[in-house]
């Protein structure tokens, strides 16, 4: 058995576990974070996508003991109370989500996507970058529309954040 | 997955000595290892966690010389501002591994230790001539792969660093099988101080090797004209459901055009 103790969406969490545990068991059924999703428990499908580091990983494919210790960022984490993530209004706005079970790690892994792109993204970035994250329903072209389309509202509203320190300076 | 022990290692001594309880395995990004303990076609008694060493960690670039540590990953590989300038083939190679989430744990001392016939490191480094480094010694490539997934590593040997000098010209060109995207056929062309090297990936029935004739007709002529009309035997290379052995040996000679038109570029 470890010990483990991971912050998870900014709260501590923490437990004894069994060292086989998966990170995305832990998450889900030691943490009550049922958002990150097992789909083909073979990391390659992408449902289980979490930061782990600031980092998009894929959660069944890491122990939990081997997580212990760093700062994990799960679905759970994006929004702002009851205001959504950009990410995840962008989905909502392009109907980047059918059946929704993918979208979860769809959504970590284009935060992680734009964060690691601040130059901007084009479709065949996204679509490369989309690689290790399977949808069955939408055929991704909603996916790609949404997560360009937050890209640039991240864009402009860090480019407002910039001015507006820039004027109070 | 069967039951595991797990330890966390702080230094290479330390995993060393960790490395002696009951039938233990290193771990490093896991991206190999935790899937085949998932299907159980691994079952170590103990992991000993490689990720957290420190010393293991980085890329230094002095002149030619390039030195990455063995839990470098390939996300930190691909990225390298160094490295891109002295070595880029390499750079774009960590790229074309697995996903962006792989990339991120995945390390360039799991893969070479692993030695997967499919991987892409084994390529580079042997076309390279890359010396692998660890605990005990220092290992040439051409010694270190040693067949499918068998490596010259004794038990309880840790892979430490790899060094290689940057070569004038190389390029890596990769023939993705379109689900798992391990290479179906992936050539490095390199022309260094040793002159051209050719490595092979994903195609032998004994993992990577070196292609003489490709070496040959490229130390002529180093342009991908020089390849024109080869035929390569496809005794020796593999045949799957993925490819026969037959379609490989011709990808190889495309990979290696390619290779060389883009080193040329």
């Amino acid at each position: 058995m470890s010990e483990v103790s991971l912050v998870v969406n900014g709260r501590r969490v923490g437990g004894t576990v069994e060292d086989r545990t998966l990170l995305v068991h832990f998450l889900r059924e030691h943490v009550g974070l049922t958002g990150t999703h097992v789909g083909c428990d073979t990391s390659q499908c992408g449902a289980c996508v979490v930061h782990v580091d600031g980092k998009a990983v894929k959660s069944c494919t890491m122990l939990a003991a081997q997580a212990s210790g760093s700062t994990v960022v799960t679905i759970e984490g994006l929004a702002d109370g009851a205001e959504l993530h950009p990410v995840q209004a962008a989905f909502k706005e392009h109907h980047g989500l059918q059946c929704g079970f993918c979208t979860p790690g769809m959504i970590m892994t284009a935060t992680d996507m734009i964060r690691r792109h601040p130059e901007g993204l084009d479709e065949a970035t996204v679509r490369e970058e989309l690689e290790g994250n399977i949808c069955r329903c939408t055929g991704y072209h909603n996916i790609v529309k949404a997560i360009l389309a937050a890209s640039k509202t991240m864009a402009r509203s860090k480019g407002k954040a910039a001015s507006k320190a820039k004027k109070a300076a | 997955m069967y039951q595991v022990n797990y330890h966390r290692a702080s230094s290479v001594a330390e995993a060393a000595k960790l490395a002696k309880s009951g039938d233990a395995q290193f771990l490093s990004g896991g991206m190999t290892l935790i899937p085949a303990m998932k299907a159980r076609l691994a079952a170590p008694s103990d992991l000993v966690d490689l990720a957290h060493i420190a010393e293991l960690k980085g890329i230094k670039v002095s002149g030619k010389t390039v030195t990455i540590g063995a839990a470098t990953t390939h996300f930190e590989v691909a990225n390298d501002e160094k490295l891109k300038k002295v070595a880029p083939a390499v750079a774009h190679l960590a790229g074309l591994i697995g996903d962006p989430a792989v990339r991120h744990r995945g390390t360039i001392g799991g893969s070479i230790s692993n030695n997967d016939p499919a991987a892409d490191y084994p390529a580079a480094l042997l076309a390279l001539g890359a010396t692998i480094a660890t605990n005990k010694r220092e290992i040439a490539a051409d010694k270190f792969f040693k067949g499918l997934f068998e490596t010259a590593l004794k038990d309880g040997e840790i892979v430490t660093s790899i060094t290689f000098t940057a070569p004038a010209k190389a390029a890596y060109e990769k023939f993705r099988n379109p689900a798992s995207r391990y290479a179906m056929t992936g050539v490095f062309v390199a022309k260094g101080k040793d002159g051209v090297r050719v490595a092979v990936t994903g195609a032998g029935d004994d993992g990577v090797f070196r292609s003489k004739e490709i070496e040959t007709a490229l130390t002529k002529k180093f342009d991908a004209s020089a390849l024109d009309g080869l035929q390569l035997s496809p005794a020796d290379l593999m045949s799957d459901m993925h490819a026969s052995a037959e379609y490989r040996a011709h990808l190889i000679v495309v990979m290696a055009k390619r290779a060389v038109s883009a080193a040329n570029a």
